[in-house]
């Protein structure tokens, strides 16, 4: 396939993974934001073909996952009131609230639709003017402009039966929580390729020079991986910091300006909660005051109350690079994919299933 | 999940006052917001995230991308040694690269 077999071509593979061996001379921590990225490390194996020196963690860049519980709750909340359309991308709908999951709300009566784009929510909203449809948003950035180009349509329809439950974080002031807690080991970042599609990569610098950290926009296919891994570990030894771009072909410095000013015109940047972290201040999204009569939130009066995640599950620790999931006593146990006990499990990019799915017989390492 | 793999975009409409377009992913075709892509022209390829494009492919870039690494590799295997200076061996792959280009 163009533009991919070119990026999974093995004999460059090995040529830059050499390249790393030969540049690497002491221990490195490295975390790769993205969830779709840890995903594509482990499905090349590529943590067990790089030198025992580099221990790649895994960051909290998967959207389910960091999603907070009473989110999920205020969710399956709405989609039980009988006017409401409840609609969500598909990795939604399994992930388990304090109670129970979206899927089991469905099988309850309440109607839950999921959908590809938000646009179909818009269009669902257009064809039912007697219900409420309500679009469950989460995400980074990477799907921010989604809900904003919804709601904005919406508006521009004078639809008002069109609700957003919004749940949008933000990677930059996650990175600068994480770097600065007492228990970071993390020495370099791999940029989340398609978040810095959108936002160029701009908003790293000022980190990378505050905190004296290498990190580099990475893409997904295993050149792309490893010439980012690459890139970190001479950072590292030279003992420089910058951001580099390892995805030239689809990042620039600036990002995508329109999808950057609809973002600005629609949202608030706020206070957010993260599951298995907790608050950052400033690390969210919010409807702006312009758009408050599209926020379900406001719309149904529902109050924020916090839940306890199961107190044997570590997805936390893991989302926070603390731990890697080998080290849950339930993984694999009573915690595996058909029965997830946290989103790090249940989520498609989550970093425990990634480990069930490709690695589960491997050893720590 | 992101998915990383580029589409070929085949064709651009207009629905509900947005710009959309048919997207190719070997053979899977799917429909996606262009809103944010007004120069992406029929031929190009995208990548989409949740049924929005994102970015177009800078072809220029891959090209770049794909000379630099070869031309590191091909320097060093004039030199008898691979690209972090280890002797090569006369059936290893690196010396396949500078034979065919030669």
């Amino acid at each position: 396939m163009k533009f991919v077999d070119e990026f999974r071509d093995p004999d460059l593979a090995k040529q830059i993974l050499g390249r790393i061996s030969q540049t690497v001379t002491q221990p490195w921590v490295i975390m790769e934001i993205c969830g779709g990225q840890t995903h594509a490390i482990m499905r090349h194996g590529l943590d067990q073909l790089l030198p025992d020196d580099i221990s790649l963690v895994h960051g909290p860049g998967c959207p389910v996952c960091v999603t907070p519980l009473e989110y999920i709750d205020k969710a399956i909340r709405l989609s039980l009131e009988p006017s409401v359309i409840l609609t969500t991308f598909g990795d939604m709908m399994r992930v388990p609230g304090s109670e129970m999951n979206l899927l089991t709300a469905r099988s309850r009566g309440a109607d839950v639709r999921m959908v590809y784009n938000p646009l179909d929510a818009v269009k669902l909203a257009r064809e039912n003017r007697d219900k409420k449809v309500v679009f469950f948003s989460v995400g980074f950035e990477t799907t921010a402009p989604n809900s904003a180009m919804a709601v904005s349509l919406a508006k521009r329809e004078r639809l008002d039966n069109f609700f957003l439950l919004v749940s949008h974080v933000l990677v930059p002031p996650a990175i600068e929580a994480l770097v600065s807690s007492p228990g970071n080991r993390v020495n370099a970042y791999l940029l989340a390729g398609h978040v810095c599609a959108v936002m160029g990569w701009c908003e790293y610098e000022a980190i990378s020079t505050r905190f004296k950290l290498p990190m580099v926009v990475t893409g997904f296919e295993p050149v792309d991986l490893l010439s980012g891994i690459l890139a970190v570990v001479e950072q590292l030894e030279s003992g420089t910091s910058c951001v580099e771009n390892r995805y030239e072909r689809v990042v620039t410095r600036e990002g995508n300006l329109r999808a950057r000013q609809l973002i600005e015109d629609v949202f608030s940047i706020v206070d957010r909660r993260w599951r298995g972290i907790g608050t950052i201040p400033q690390s969210g999204f919010a409807l702006s005051s312009s758009y408050r009569n599209y926020d379900a939130e406001t719309h149904f009066g529902l109050e924020s109350h916090v839940v306890n995640e199961p107190a044997n599950c570590i997805s936390g620790a893991i989302l926070q690079g603390l731990k890697k999931p080998p080290d849950c006593p339930a993984f694999g146990k009573e915690c595996h994919p058909v029965s997830p006990l946290g989103a790090t499990m249940v989520s498609s990019e989550g970093a425990c299933s990634a480990y069930y799915k490709y690695a589960l017989t491997t050893q720590r390492k | 999940m992101c998915l990383a793999i580029p589409g070929k975009l085949l064709e651009v409409s207009s629905e509900n006052g947005l710009r959309m377009g048919r997207v190719d992913y070997g053979g899977t075709v799917t429909t996606a917001c262009l809103e944010y892509l007004p120069e992406a022209e029929v031929g190009q390829y995208v990548v989409v995230h949740a049924g929005f494009g994102l970015s177009v492919i800078n072809e220029a870039e891959v090209e770049r991308t794909l000379a630099i690494w070869k031309e590191l590799y091909e320097s060093a295997a004039q030199q008898g040694v691979d690209i972090h200076g280890r002797k090569l061996e006369s059936d290893t792959t690196t010396n396949e690269t500078p034979e065919e280009s030669g």
